[in-house]
């Protein structure tokens, strides 16, 4: 039976991770390539590295600390934040990234889903979506959540996979950093509506927030970051507590 | 020395990167009529199984009879699908037709929230003992993504479900294959790697020959 997995996400500025709550102020969290060995001992299915900064000295920055991560684990790695062309997925996937997040350019060039997805696979595109409520539904934003995009998250989703995508990682801005839950209906609304796995992001606090998640929420995987950087939750821990509620995960 | 067959589909670099950590010598040939030269050889490759098309012709070939001599193969994903006799994913592309049968689409089931691609991490259901398994746990979890898959015939040494039953494992003689990536499942994949990099050595000690051909 298929897992579902349970993804760590590194924020890197600088060569360090650090996170946010609800995309503001950063805290220190440590070197990648040593916080993904320990995930990798502790049993993290996969790793996701977002370049928070993404500016063009961050850029080289990031294909060594790519480079570092890959060379210590041998798990599916993914590579975000300020992905714009070709040419930025090229360097990542060339660093050791297996997929490429796309987010903003996503939205702003769909035809990038389509070209990275004709030369490294869908398996290797994923569109990250960040989105808060409003009203019945579920609002997209892009520029690290700072820009309204006018999308409703479900229907963003929808063309993203008919594009190429190969999965939807999607975040809750309203959670993010709150440590109040995965926003559940959020996610069901997604993942039921596309045929491609839906990564849930934003808010994991406690480890009940996963069961619903992958129960209510319908998450193929579950993402979080300061709730394993930080050593309030390990990942053994957490997916002993899965197993003994009957979800199936990779012990 | 290990020949890794690069026909561009899907990046090698983690490929490399395990095999590197191994310890293993390999290298990538640029023309079929080198693949005599090296003790075994692997056919990686990720996407769709058009991208095999590549290998028609001098390269099938030459692998072909390079595996006939004894040489050891092993297949990842796409390549273990192109060990068969084709794929419903591009049917006029053949395949290297060392083991019997055809590719087809994995048929999942949306209800029951089983999507296609299969992504993530599933078990092994071992059939019967396998060299490529040794010395890993029974119903030890490995990474997949992949839509199309092989069928379980006796070439079939660990199957996998995900709405069907399908060949995750395929061992026959000196012909390997692995529809998930051994490269990305952490120790469970990297001991998979080594049992084929054994018996390679083991092969190349029985044959004095390729080896000497070096």
């Amino acid at each position: 039976m298929l897992t579902k997995r349970i993804i760590a996400c590194m924020d890197v500025r600088d060569g360090q991770v650090v996170k946010g709550v609800q995309f503001q102020q950063l805290r220190h969290a440590g070197d990648p390539a040593e916080l993904a060995q320990r995930y990798n001992v502790e049993g993290i299915d996969e790793v996701v590295v977002l370049d928070i900064t993404a500016t063009l000295e961050s850029r080289q920055a990031l294909a060594r600390t790519i480079s570092a991560v890959a060379h210590r684990i041998f798990l599916p790695l993914t590579v975000g934040g300020g992905i714009r062309t070709e040419d930025d997925a090229a360097a990542a996937v060339d660093a050791g990234a297996d997929k490429v997040s796309l987010n903003t350019a996503a939205l702003s060039n769909p035809a990038l889903i389509t070209t990275l997805a004709r030369r490294y696979g869908s398996q290797a595109v994923i569109v990250a979506i960040d989105a808060k409520r409003r009203g019945n539904g579920f609002a997209v934003y892009v520029r690290s959540g700072t820009s309204d995009a006018a999308r409703d998250a479900v229907e963003w989703a929808r063309e993203a996979e008919s594009r190429g995508a190969g999965e939807i990682l999607l975040t809750s801005m309203d959670r993010d950093g709150t440590r109040s839950g995965f926003d559940c209906d959020m996610t069901a609304a997604v993942a039921t509506a596309v045929n491609i796995p839906v990564i849930a992001s934003g808010g994991a606090g406690d480890l009940e927030h996963f069961y619903d998640v992958f129960t209510h929420g319908r998450a193929d995987a579950a993402l979080a970051a300061s709730i394993f950087h930080y050593d309030d939750t390990s990942v053994n821990e957490l997916k002993k507590y899965l197993n003994r509620r009957r979800i199936p995960v990779r012990m | 020395m290990i020949a890794l067959i690069d026909y561009g589909a899907g990046n090698l670099t983690s490929v490399r990167k395990a095999l590197t950590a191994l310890g293993a010598d390999f290298a990538t040939p640029t023309r079929p009529e080198e693949c005599a030269r090296f003790s075994a050889l692997i056919v990686p490759g990720v996407g769709h199984f058009a991208a095999t098309s590549a290998l028609v012709g001098p390269w099938r070939d030459t692998i072909a009879e390079t595996v006939n001599r004894g040489t050891p193969l092993l297949g990842i994903c796409l390549g273990m699908q192109w060990l068969f006799e084709g794929s419903d994913e591009a049917p006029e592309v053949p395949g290297l037709g060392v083991l019997a049968g055809r590719v087809t689409r994995l048929r999942g089931d949306a209800d029951a929230g089983l999507k296609i691609p299969h992504v993530g991490w599933n078990a092994l259901d071992f059939r019967g003992t396998a060299r490529i398994l040794a010395g890993l746990e029974p119903h030890a979890h490995v990474y997949f993504t992949h839509s199309y898959a092989a069928p379980v015939t006796d070439a079939c040494v660990a199957a996998t479900t995900h709405g069907d039953t399908f060949a995750a494992v395929v061992e026959r003689g000196n012909v390997f294959g692995v529809q998930f990536h051994p490269e990305k499942s952490s120790e469970a994949g990297l001991q998979i790697i080594r049992n084929f990099l054994d018996v390679t050595r083991i092969v190349s000690a029985a044959l004095p020959h390729a080896e000497a051909q070096c």
